[in-house]
């Protein structure tokens, strides 16, 4: 969620500076950012559930596996 | 002397514009900052919508139109959906309806809705306004149509490539989870199967998923 915090802040950016300087390209950027954001968190989502499936609990330093 | 109300009626459209940019702004950066500091994600995520709400109304002044709306119903209606959802889903369980009790206590619901009354309260003054007088660099959907599938249709392919691959990676991490309990019960029968001590010929020993 702080991602999709970030990603926007990038894409306001983005479309003020579009904005500024009268372009388009700015909201197009917008656009390219939005699919990423669509895609990372369906990505991210299903990660979440496969955890929790594995492990039934969402604690990060519970399911931590690795010897090191 | 004709054109004199009507500069000063542009100034101060342009002053009201500025003004609601900042206080959408501000309801923005608000919403964030409440949105970060939550304990709990429910809390968290109303905030959140509120907040992506807020830079929608922004881009609005803007006079990004298209942005507006792209960002209230993918952001807002969409991928807060989809965080909504898999939350409620984690949280089957025994005391979920206890938990889900204590989200929607009354309390909580005043902060999103005082920061989205604000918002709605700007909608409603600028549409009321004549919408020729959204922003100075107003860029309408056409062009950006226009620039998207002109200069930037490789960038148009790339990003579909990127969705097609996050479609298929989201299918297949959780396509894992009804596998589960297919690996469960053929765990189950070894487990019944080897108490016979028979030397039976178990189905689909040579799985991997057995030694686990």
């Amino acid at each position: 969620m702080s991602l999709e915090v970030m990603l926007n802040a990038a894409g306001l950016a983005f479309v003020v500076a579009g904005s500024r300087w009268h372009q388009a390209d700015g909201q197009v950027m917008f656009v390219f950012i939005l699919a990423m954001a669509a895609a990372e968190v369906a990505v991210g989502l299903a990660l979440v559930l496969q955890i929790y499936h594995r492990f039934k609990c969402l604690d990060v330093d519970a399911i931590s596996e690795m010897r090191g | 002397m004709n054109p004199r109300p009507s500069t000063c009626i542009r100034y101060f459209r342009e002053a009201n514009m500025e003004l609601t940019f900042y206080i959408s702004g501000a309801v923005a950066v608000i919403a964030t900052i409440l949105m970060l500091t939550r304990l709990n994600l429910v809390h968290a995520l109303l905030y959140m919508i509120v907040s992506l709400l807020a830079v929608a109304v922004d881009f609005f002044v803007l006079g990004a139109a298209f942005a507006a709306a792209l960002e209230a119903i993918v952001y807002a209606g969409a991928i807060m959906v989809l965080f909504l959802f898999v939350v409620m889903m984690l949280n089957i369980g025994r005391q979920a309806a206890q938990t889900e009790r204590q989200w929607l206590a009354p309390g909580i619901w005043a902060g999103p809705v005082i920061l989205s009354s604000i918002l709605i309260v700007e909608v409603v003054y600028l549409t009321r306004g004549s919408s020729a007088g959204l922003g100075t660099g107003a860029t309408g959907p056409k062009e950006v149509g226009i620039a998207l599938f002109g200069p930037y249709i490789v960038g148009v392919e790339l990003a579909s490539m990127l969705l097609l691959a996050g479609l298929v990676g989201a299918y297949h991490l959780g396509l894992r989870k009804t596998e589960k309990p297919e690996i469960q019960h053929d765990t189950d029968t070894h487990e019944g199967r080897a108490d016979t001590g028979g030397d039976l010929v178990l189905a689909g020993a040579d799985r991997s998923a057995r030694t686990t």
